[in-house]
């Protein structure tokens, strides 16, 4: 009997959750190199390589029912050829594998970044428009392609139920994502005159629609939302941050100073992010899947603030809090 | 990492915090008092000019706001009641608006489409406030404005907060189907920039507005602005020095700054058109629509010209 849901990436913070989430009611296995603190007894971690071949033998048993990847490195700092091959490489043999040995249903996480920030950006973008998300930003390129293939396997598997979710900006206390890490900062940068408008969604949030991708028959590429827009203002405003704005010249050259310092963890091509919209429309997931968010936008964007548990055990290292000075 | 056994986080919200951060900076705070200072200012700044019919009309309008204040393009209506007081002041005093025809305005979703012409854009603003303060119901219309907005800082921002959104086929078409109100100038910069030899000369019109508008079935309401086509003559338009500033157009004017005359203005808003047909014909059948509303919107130029006295008052 098919009972099994594996989760590719599953030590990773929204990994952790959405285990956490889907335990109480199917089997979980998780494939990540990483170790996976605060595992559930219950739950199965293959620690092992995307890429390997032994990967396959979680699927060759034949009892796994759904396929979740969401193994995807966003580690800016890695070089190209490290993400280009765990991201593309390792999303193909993963999808291939599950092919093989009929996995039914396959969810895998996207984003919405791969259509990227743009001052001629419709305000909200439908599934159809282009993924323009690697135009001026490189390192997304290859989340681009990990999307692109998945397309490309629904064309190839018709049989396997195949859905791509694209979450807008994800939100958590202990996720260190680049919106997540942002919103943190006490005094964020912000380039004077301009204040986009953005999408939120939280962690708790995406792992309900993760767990309703799962449900048989919906299939498709859906773009993710949150409960609304709000300009940047407002949300930093709701967090009583103290913004410093910064023409936009200035503050491109200084975090690519920044940044080949490595006194900084975002990257300068992010701050079209700050700049320009990339806002997407979420109403085809909301019809197809009757998805709604639970949390409501205050909650979603005090979310990053909430002190996390992971962090009260001492399990993970700040790194990368303390080295966003911008 | 203080904070991570306090159960608070650094600046104090909580877990559970609804209300903002507990201490923000001296800064801040004064920064943001200062900024509700001046929106109140404003405020009562347009309550004055409109006088209180008008106002009651403002407080009629409907959005759909969010707990930030926001639609989801970004209108922000209590700032935008705000931040026009100036377009008012320049409605009422210095363009001196004539409106004929703003019964003529339907209800629900509509298409106004005008000449266009000035410089700079109050021919935008002034059909704006006509359509806030003399249509019915009162609205906030949407222009589809230049895809080289959202890349000038200030203005950005300041026309999302008002409504305005970039003219994209799949915003009107989006904002359509709300039952918004929406402006087009389907001559684009090729109008704004005309020079004052061609003044209420209507240049070739674009066809999107016509297909969108067989597409969600909205009627087309032709309105032709008469004064704005003088505000700011033009006697050359520098195209390559524009390329270079990466600007759509570098019009040169008498005075050097593309500031407008107090030239007087005159909104007529004809009678709606309602057109049937395939959206995905080809060009020249949707070609000729759009010759209807161009000849229509001429007409109705040609007709205030002659009907006008000066252009100054």
């Amino acid at each position: 009997m098919r009972d099994v849901i594996v989760i590719t990436g599953i030590s990773g913070n929204l990994g952790r959750a959405l285990a956490k989430l889907l335990h109480r009611t199917d089997r979980v296995e998780g494939i990540d190199r990483r170790p996976m603190p605060g595992r559930p007894k219950d739950v199965v971690l293959h620690q092992i390589d995307l890429r390997r071949k032994k990967t396959e033998d979680i699927f060759r048993r034949g009892d796994v029912k759904a396929l979740i990847h969401m193994g995807i490195m966003h580690d800016p700092r890695m070089s190209t050829e490290e993400h280009h091959t765990f991201n593309v490489f390792g999303t193909a043999q993963v999808l291939e594998f599950a092919a093989r040995h009929h996995v039914p249903k396959i969810v895998v996480l996207s984003s919405a970044n791969v259509y990227g920030p743009g001052p001629n950006n419709d305000n909200f973008l439908g599934e159809d428009a282009p993924l323009m998300g690697g135009q001026r930003f490189s390192e997304i390129r290859d989340l681009v392609e990990v999307d692109m293939y998945a397309q490309q396997y629904m064309w190839k598997h018709p049989e396997v139920e195949t859905v791509v979710l694209r979450p807008v900006h994800i939100l958590g206390p202990a996720i260190r994502n680049a919106p997540s890490s942002y919103l943190r900062l006490r005094r964020p940068l912000t380039l004077a005159g301009f204040d986009p408008m953005v999408q939120l969604v939280a962690v708790s949030d995406v792992c309900r629609a993760l767990a309703l991708a799962l449900r048989p028959g919906l299939r498709g590429v859906y773009n993710l939302t949150g409960p609304g827009e709000a300009p940047l203002s407002a949300v930093l405003r709701e967090l009583g941050r103290m913004p410093i704005p910064v023409p936009h010249p200035l503050a491109r050259a200084l975090v690519q100073r920044l940044w080949d310092a490595r006194l900084t963890s975002f990257p300068p091509p992010e701050l079209d992010h700050i700049q320009f919209l990339c806002t997407v429309d979420g109403s085809r997931f909301a019809r197809d899947a009757g998805w709604k968010p639970q949390l409501t936008l205050r909650e979603t964007i005090h979310c990053v603030d909430a002190e996390s548990p992971i962090r009260r055990e001492g399990a993970e290292a700040p790194a990368v809090r303390s080295a966003g000075a911008v | 990492m203080f904070a991570a056994r306090t159960g608070a986080s650094p600046n104090g919200v909580r877990r559970d915090g609804h209300e903002p951060a507990a201490q923000p900076g001296t800064a801040i705070v004064l920064a943001s008092r200062a900024a509700g200072g001046i929106t109140g200012a404003l405020r009562r700044w347009t309550g004055r000019l409109v006088g209180p019919q008008q106002e009651e009309r403002l407080e009629r309008l409907q959005t759909r706001a969010n707990e930030f204040g926001v639609d989801p393009f970004g209108l922000d209506i209590e700032f935008a009641k705000a931040a026009i007081a100036p377009v008012v002041w320049l409605y009422k005093n210095y363009f001196r608006v004539e409106v004929t025809g703003a019964v003529n305005v339907p209800q629900g979703r509509t298409l106004l489409v005008s000449n266009h012409s000035g410089q700079l854009p109050f021919d935008g603003a002034m059909i704006g406030v006509a359509s806030l303060l003399e249509a019915e119901p009162p609205r906030m219309i949407r222009a589809m404005v230049e895809k080289w907005v959202p890349s000038i800082p200030y203005f950005a921002p300041l026309f999302a907060r008002l409504g305005q959104v970039v003219g994209t086929p799949e915003n009107c078409r989006r904002l359509l189907a709300q039952g918004e109100t929406i402006l087009v100038f389907p001559e684009g910069v090729r109008g704004i920039s005309k020079l004052y030899r061609d003044r209420y000369k209507l240049q070739e019109f674009g066809n999107g507005f016509l297909r969108l508008a067989l597409e969600t079935r909205s009627p087309v309401v032709p309105v032709a602005v008469v004064g704005a086509e003088e505000q700011a003559p033009a006697l050359a338009d520098l195209k390559s020095v524009a390329r270079v500033l990466g600007m759509p157009a570098l019009p040169v004017t008498i005075t050097g700054l593309p500031l407008p005359l107090p030239v007087k203005y005159r909104i007529r808003f004809g009678e709606p058109l309602l057109f049937e047909g395939n959206a995905d014909e080809e060009d020249a059948e949707i070609e000729k629509k759009v010759h209807q509303v161009k000849a229509t919107i001429q007409a109705m130029l040609n007709q205030g010209l002659r009907e006008r006295r000066h252009v100054f008052w």
